[in-house]
């Protein structure tokens, strides 16, 4: 069947792929290219969709809005709260998980439970977790004697609730795929590494590690992508602002903002296309540093 | 072995601290959710409720229409998932078993669309839906969702793994090629397309940015956006709120007690590619 391909076939195999190509070059590759053209319309009349001028003031606009850069800032200090976080700690479990522990479809069921779930839902329990006079973590804080925090209200604490949130329901995706990863591992160079003494510290750091660096530079760049691309926790935690004193406001927040609460589409493409852009040099950053330290085995 | 033993407990001790942490605000919302309004704020906080009000799911459904939004839900779920099931099954095909002209740089193509966030074509598509007429209405809650990309490389690569022997036979005794397609091949990829199907399903019934803009009428709002313009209307009766939420989550809870096996599979091959 896999002849040489010919006019023939060609037609065939368009038909197969249109239904799903039509969609996808409505919804997906045209909107690329647009996106990108009407980060460059100054003037445009959206409802007749006319575009009078073009330049490149929306970028400049944005640059020096004090939100974008606060949104920028936000995001970036939001990235580096989770990430490292997240990744520790679902590395941890995954070990200890991996360490031929009883019940382990028990305690894997658990940990993956917040990732089915709605971000609106939880988001919601979550801010009644986090009520200063009523809420959970107050009053167990209350056991070690630290006064009520304003969890949702401080602009200082507001980001940390956003962290709390965040990790704890992204947890269980990077436990599933630690675990996949952790039973790759040929359990021959851990007997190898058992033989000439090695600690289990030591086979920690020099099997188990580099031997999950695939594993691992996956999840780091699913991470940082999707941290970047945090809006709904927020919205939710929040009851529809950027938290107290734009405290959470983060780049995707800001282009919802400039979008659907004051239609500048020019603002908001602008915006949008600079996360894009910082969501691809992450990913070019991730995959030259993946070539050099990643040992594939 | 001493020492074993005791970093055996330790890990055990760790686990299930993990694991009540995990569970906690799970529990905590069911038990709000049954409570009477003075044993909400009390504090040291009530952990049983001493009398179950299941009034207040009720209740909760007499401020706002949950039923209307959980029929909403899962009509927008259904078909969208079933529509992507469909071209999924349908390209993944061509990709896998037919040579044509173009076939690489289109794959190449739709591969690298992945990399661009879905936020970013936020604007340019609700100007598109405005375009066609479609803004509230259950066509821009389902048609652009009915294909995805990751979804074709998944069954691709599945579709790869069948032998291609049995398309000989099938064509010797004389079964067309698209009824092979949809009698052998697709009953052969089960497995992959149930974890297509249900990480649809999941990403469907929780998607949130996307309803919330292309919709404003309440009779379109689809559960999380509901329960999100709910946290107005209700005001500060968490009961009323916790009852919502668990509305929300439990469909998806129970779907993932059915089907984990498939659920976690489908996320484990996610990353083995990495």
């Amino acid at each position: 069947m896999m002849d040489k391909p010919t006019w023939n076939s060609t037609l065939k195999a368009f038909l197969y792929l249109l239904p799903a190509l039509l969609i996808l070059i409505v919804f997906n590759i045209y909107p690329i290219i647009k996106s990108f053209l009407m980060s460059f319309y100054t003037e445009y009349d959206f409802y007749n969709d006319i575009v009078y001028k073009y330049g490149l003031s929306n970028f400049s606009d944005i640059l020096n809005d004090p939100n974008f850069i606060k949104a920028v800032i936000n995001t970036t200090v939001f990235v580096i709260g989770v990430v490292p976080i997240s990744i520790i700690t679902s590395l941890a479990i995954a070990v200890m998980l991996n360490s031929k522990v009883k019940g382990l479809s028990f305690f894997r069921t658990i940990y993956f439970l917040p990732f089915v779930t709605s971000v609106v839902a939880v988001a919601i329990v979550w801010s009644w977790i986090f009520h200063s006079d009523y809420g959970l973590l107050n009053y167990f804080l209350g056991w070690f004697g630290i006064d009520p925090i304003q969890w949702l209200t401080d602009p200082t604490y507001s980001m940390p609730a956003l962290i709390i949130l965040s990790v704890w329901k992204g947890l269980g995706f990077n436990i599933i795929i630690f675990l996949a990863g952790l039973q790759n591992i040929n359990r021959q160079y851990y007997l190898a590494a058992q033989v000439d003494g090695a600690s289990a510290w030591h086979r920690f750091l020099s099997v188990t590690l580099p031997l999950l660096s695939p594993t691992m530079f996956f999840i780091s760049i699913i991470s940082i992508i999707n941290a970047f691309k945090v809006f709904d926790e927020i919205f939710a935690l929040f009851n529809g602002t950027a938290g107290p004193a734009n405290s959470t406001l983060t780049v995707v927040y800001y282009v919802y903002q400039k979008f659907y609460e004051e239609w500048e589409f020019g603002l908001a493409s602008a915006a949008a296309f600079v996360l894009f852009i910082i969501v691809f040099l992450f990913t070019l950053i991730q995959l030259s540093l993946g070539k050099k330290f990643v040992h594939y085995q | 072995m001493v020492r074993s033993a005791l970093s055996r407990t330790t890990v055990y001790i760790l686990l299930s601290l993990g694991a009540v942490l995990m569970l906690l605000p799970f529990v905590w919302m069911i038990s709000t959710s049954l409570k009477a309004p003075n044993e909400v704020m009390a504090m040291p906080p009530v952990w049983v409720p001493t009398e179950w009000k299941f009034e207040n799911f009720t209740e909760a459904m007499k401020v706002a229409p949950f039923d209307r939004y959980f029929i909403n839900s899962v009509i927008v779920t259904l078909v969208s998932t079933i529509g992507e099931l469909l071209t999924t099954i349908l390209a993944a095909y061509a990709f896998s078993r037919l040579n044509f002209y173009g076939r690489d740089i289109v794959f190449a193509i739709l591969l690298g669309t992945m990399m661009v966030p879905s936020e970013v074509l936020l604007i340019p598509n609700f100007v598109t839906l405005s375009n066609l007429g479609w803004v509230d209405t259950y066509s821009a809650l389902i048609v652009p969702w009915t294909a995805s990309v990751f979804a074709i490389f998944l069954l691709r690569q599945y579709f790869l793994g069948i032998p291609k022997e049995l398309s000989f036979a099938a064509k010797v005794d004389g079964c067309s090629e698209f009824k092979f397609l949809w009698y052998v091949m697709a009953p052969l990829a089960k497995p992959a397309l149930i974890t297509v199907a249900l990480l649809k399903v999941i990403n469907s019934w929780n998607a949130f940015l996307w309803p919330i803009i292309v919709t404003n009428s309440q009779e379109l709002r689809t559960l999380p956006v509901g329960l999100s313009a709910f946290t107005t209307e209700a005001g500060i009766k968490y009961e009323l709120l916790m009852a919502a939420s668990s509305m929300v989550i439990f469909p998806m809870l129970i779907l993932f007690f059915i089907m984990q096996k498939y659920i976690v599979a489908g996320v484990a091959r996610t990353g083995l590619k990495g």
